[in-house]
């Protein structure tokens, strides 16, 4: 027993000590991230963020420099509160909270103080700054906007938040992020990669010199500019038309997916969510939960697709061979579903595919959804076949395209109706309204878009993108280079197109045509109904409109979608036909139309529904 | 019996030596990682406390030299005397003595400080080993007891008031030669419990230790063998001394200790919740034990290698190339370099026991067993206060700290006794 005493506690004293290391070392260890070292500080440069090119390489974005003063709070020796305050703009109490934040978030790393100081300021305070030991200025570069509009779409960038850092540890406090639109979708791409130097501290937080000899240290990699596929000039003239009305534009070149112009109304200029006034700009744009000018309408709204969706059921018709271009269908003003009886606008008679079409004919295409359905022994298996012929249209789900948010709008299938009615319970009369884009079906305007873009392609789209070139570089992403062939055979567009054509020679948009320019396209009319104190309310309709031109060989295929502005061919048939002649004359020739549009606003029937009386809808007023 | 030089190398114990130089190695690589400037890298630049220690190590080694070729009776002959001159030189500081750093410890010799106390580690050993292997000594006897007490003692009250407790406190590992001789087990059994009891009440407070106390009794008669006759009433007896111990424990922490006493017992046992208040500890007494611990952690499995240690570049740990030099060994050496210390240190000690016991002469054994009681204090003492596990306590950790004194007296203390092992043999003469 004495023997061994002795040995004894000389093992167990080194199992203690090799378990408190191993404890220490192995499992506590913060080994070697220098970035959590106190004897090393990082020090970045940043790069300047790419720019942001239109197709026409025409300057949408560029950067402006702001000045941080930031403040070290471990390094701050007492000073004169009052006239720092003074020189900085900010009364004392929010200094010091300022000050205790920064505290909070660490006493040795810098916090910024006060965010982006105009070049005046910075020039006043420069030269006193040395007075002020902890605090310094940095140097930052701001956005700056050469266009005031597409503020949905460029998206705007700020300071990253602690969810953000948590998310991706190469973010670090006060630095700046893409937050929607295309400043998010390319943030890696114009962010470019910061450069960093590591110094070596002792501990008095001296500089020694550099960490490693700086063989640790990096250059900042040079964000890249970008070009977008968007048209500026395009884009300016369909917000000013669009100053007034809610709603949302997608014009796209069908050849290529490239989206010329992402139109959401109502809008604000970019510039607002730049520099000191950002907060309380943004504060005031989230809040307007009635106008929603932060909503992007033309990728989040779903409407329902109304009369544009009638092409669809007439091109599913003559692919399953239920109908030809010369099958007649009368219309009573209006077709009967059991003895019930749903009303039409064409004015009646009868209908042949063609007139179904440029006529807007529910009777017409009523009659051609329930072909499509009796074609298959059981209606379980028709609906199958049309929901696979019209999701090939990219309708129902998320298209893929390259900007942040997106809706999938909804194409209803089999499992959507058993809910509904039961299994078995229901058959193509319960779910009538779809022949005519109404009842359960609902899009995105640019899904609304893109089903026009295959239309004008005769069977086939592009996923629609707005990234032209990167760095100088033309993208070519397979994803976006790879045509979607729909399930319609080519043939089948002919008369569908010459159908469409025919809406502006002698249809609902024949006051719309552009001399010199032959256009297809389709009104759509869309009953809508909200809720007010809990009651189901009708709105005036939904003014859509989705056209193409020029039939031969198009060259801009667009969806308008105008909230509560009643008839197709009202606002929405304006607007996009205005936009067809400046996109492709480069000019407006027809100065009344436009100046119609430019001064008519829906105000006045947004204001209904919030006005707490009765009001009525779809006034015949224009 | 007058060995000649060759034969001591042949009969000396090389892996102790092997385990020395391996030490005394590691600790210079880091003593030179530690302690480099910009402006020197001569290693035998002696403005430099690396080039400094490099000739202290030249000057240990000599030294080990003489100590391996001096007669080996002149050590038990002479022990007494060289107690009693180290004894005088400890009493001398109290006139002559210099002050560094608030101790008056060493005597100023131009070049070098000389720190009695680090010599009277190993003549203390020798002394106490002589008085014990005396014929006439008796352990068992109460006042041969109280004698053997007295000659660690001396040393003690002379240092305490430098003041070094760190120092004294070591002079108290010798109690284990007693514990070997034959002193009763008993009583360390009592300072054990005494240890348990005080930690525990500090941490836990008067009542769970006395609950738990009497449960552990109470389990004890439970699964007590029938045979086997509990002696009840001093069982009762120790219980009742215990809590009485326990409630003089918490009088004396509250009103006897001052604050910084507080604080360390409170840093050392994790007391303090409040983590406003850790912080302040953190940033004054707790402040080279959090550095350390720190620089220790941020070595992680492998280490930053070898000068690459950024809190020992920063100067982050104070007194990192002595009392804390462990530390720099854990930054840039990471796992793999503090295991293998520690399995060194282990290693050597445990090589010693071997030693001490193979001795035929009373004198050789209790000897060694005084070298391993003060190596092993320092040792246990030393990184334990490093990796946060010990109350900050000032001693160096041998053959590895900076310091000429320390090195040169763990050298004597080390090979005065290889010498006596390598001797063992000629002792029937």
């Amino acid at each position: 027993m004495k023997k061994f005493l002795l040995s004894s506690i000389i093992v167990i004293i080194g199992i203690t000590f090799i378990g408190r290391l191993s404890y220490l070392q192995i499992f506590r260890t913060t080994a070697n991230q220098v970035l959590e070292d106190s004897a090393v500080q990082a020090i970045y440069d940043y790069p300047e963020r790419g720019f942001i090119y239109d197709r026409n390489g025409t300057l949408l974005v560029a950067n402006q420099p702001a000045y941080d003063v930031m403040v070290i709070p471990r390094e701050v020796k007492p000073l004169d509160t009052l006239e720092f305050c003074s020189l900085l703009g900010i009364d004392k109490p929010k200094f010091l909270e300022r000050m205790r934040k920064a505290r909070v978030y660490s006493p040795r790393l810098p916090s910024v103080l006060v965010p982006q100081l105009s070049k005046a300021d910075y020039a006043r305070l420069q030269e006193k700054m040395r007075k002020y030991e902890g605090f310094y200025i940095q140097k930052r570069s701001l956005r700056y906007y050469d266009t005031n509009s597409g503020a949905n779409v460029l998206g705007y960038i700020s300071e990253v938040n602690e969810s953000d850092i948590r998310r991706n540890p190469y973010y670090k406090q006060g630095e700046l992020t893409g937050r929607t639109g295309i400043e998010k979708q390319y943030e890696e791409v114009l962010r470019g990669v910061k450069g960093v130097k590591f110094i070596q501290k002792d501990r008095f937080n001296r500089t020694i010199g550099p960490y490693k000899e700086g063989t640790l240290d990096t250059l900042p990699e040079q964000g890249k500019e970008i070009r977008v596929t968007l048209d500026k000039e395009l884009q300016e003239y369909g917000e000013k038309l669009m100053v007034g009305k809610r709603g949302g534009i997608v014009a796209l070149e069908p050849s290529s997916g490239e989206i010329l112009a992402l139109i959401s109304g109502p809008t604000y200029d970019p510039a607002l969510l730049v520099g000191r006034e950002r907060s309380a700009n943004y504060s005031k744009l989230h809040y307007d939960t009635i106008s929603k000018p932060t909503w992007d309408r033309a990728l989040l709204a779903q409407p329902s697709p109304g009369s544009p969706f009638k092409t669809l059921n007439a091109l599913i018709a003559l692919q399953e061979g239920v109908m030809k271009p010369e099958t007649t269908v009368r219309c009573y003003n209006g077709f009967y579903v059991g003895n019930k009886k749903r009303g039409c606008h064409c004015g009646g008679g009868l209908r042949n595919m063609n007139s179904g079409i440029y006529k807007s004919c529910n009777a017409y295409f009523a009659q051609a959804f329930r072909k499509i359905y009796e074609k298959y022994p059981t209606t379980d298996e028709g609906m199958d076949v049309w929901e696979k012929h019209v999701k090939s249209f990219g309708l129902g789900d998320y298209l893929g395209y390259d900007l942040p948010t997106g809706r999938k709008g909804r194409i209803p299938d089999k499992a959507y109706y058993d809910r509904v009615y039961g299994d078995n319970r229901w058959a193509s009369s319960f779910i009538i309204s779809n022949a005519i884009g109404q009842g359960e079906v609902a899009a995105t305007p640019i899904q609304l878009a893109n089903m026009t873009a295959a239309i004008a392609n005769r069977g086939y789209y592009f996923t629609p993108h707005i990234i032209k070139e990167i760095g100088g570089e033309p993208v070519s992403d397979p994803k976006f280079t790879t045509p979607h062939y729909t399930t319609i055979d080519k043939k089948h567009f002919d008369p569908i197109v010459q159908g469409m054509a025919d809406v502006y020679t002698q249809g609902t948009a024949k006051w719309l045509q552009i001399p010199g320019i032959e256009i297809a396209g389709k009104t759509g009319t869309v009953e809508n109904f909200t809720k007010i104190d809990g009651v189901r309310t009708q709105l005036t309709d939904h003014s859509l409109f989705v056209a193409f031109a020029p039939v031969d060989n198009p060259k801009i295929a667009l969806a308008v979608y105008i909230e509560h502005g009643y008839y197709g061919a009202r606002y929405a048939g304006h607007i996009a036909s205005l936009l067809i002649e400046k996109y492709l004359k480069g000019e407006i020739t027809r100065t009344d139309l436009e100046k119609r549009m430019l001064e008519k606003t829906l105000e006045a029937e947004y204001a209904k529904p919030y006005s707490g009386e009765e009001f009525k809808i779809n006034e015949y007023v224009w | 019996m007058n060995m000649s030089g060759k034969s001591v190398f042949k009969r000396v114990d090389w892996l102790t030596i092997f385990l020395y130089l391996m030490l005394v190695g590691i600790g210079w690589v880091n003593i030179y990682s530690t302690t480099l400037t910009d402006e020197g890298n001569a290693l035998l630049d002696f403005s430099q406390l690396y080039g400094k220690q490099l000739f202290f190590i030249g000057a240990s080694l000599i030294a080990a030299l003489i100590f391996l070729n001096l007669e080996a009776h002149f050590y038990e002959r002479f022990s007494s005397l060289l107690y009693i001159i180290t004894m005088v030189l400890l009493l001398g500081l109290f006139v002559f003595g210099k002050n560094i750093a608030g101790a008056t410890s060493w005597y100023s010799l131009g070049f070098f400080n000389l720190q009695p106390s680090e010599l009277a580690k190993f003549t203390t050993a020798l002394a106490l080993a002589k008085y014990l292997s005396d014929i006439q000594t008796d352990i068992k006897k109460r006042k041969d007891q109280l004698f053997a007490l007295l000659i660690i003692l001396i040393p003690v009250l002379l240092i305490i008031p430098q003041p070094d407790p760190g120092s004294a406190l070591v002079f108290l590992a010798l109690v284990f030669v007693l514990f070997r001789e034959g002193f009763p087990l008993f009583y360390l059994l009592i300072a054990l419990v005494a240890l348990i009891v005080f930690i525990t009440t500090l941490m836990f407070g008067t009542i769970w230790v006395s609950i738990s106390l009497a449960l552990l009794i109470a389990v004890f008669l439970l699964v007590k063998k029938a045979s086997f006759k509990v002696p009840l009433f001093p069982l009762f007896t120790f219980f009742f001394l215990a809590v009485i111990f326990s409630l003089s424990v918490n009088f004396v922490f509250e009103n006897v200790f001052e604050q910084r006493h507080r604080d360390r017992f409170s840093l050392w046992l994790r007391l303090e919740k409040d983590p406003e208040k850790l912080e302040e500890i953190r940033k004054t007494i707790g402040y080279n034990t959090y550095q350390s611990e720190k620089a220790i952690e941020s070595g992680g499995g492998f280490g930053k290698g070898f000068l690459e240690g950024t809190r020992t570049k920063g100067d982050f740990v104070p007194e990192q190339h002595t009392d804390y030099i462990f530390s720099t060994v854990g930054e840039e050496w990471g796992f793999m370099g503090t295991a293998t210390v520690v399995i060194l240190f282990t290693a050597l000690l445990l090589r010693l026991v071997a030693l001490a016991e193979r001795q035929k002469s009373d004198f050789s054994r209790m000897y060694g067993y005084g070298v391993i009681s003060i190596l092993l204090i320092h040792y246990f003492i030393n990184v334990g206060m490093v990796i946060g596990i010990l109350p900050t306590i000032g001693i160096p950790l041998p053959f590895f700290s900076y310091g000429g004194s320390a090195l040169i007296g763990f050298t004597a203390l080390l090979f005065i006794f290889l010498k006596l092992d390598a001797n063992r043999l000629n002792e029937w003469l």
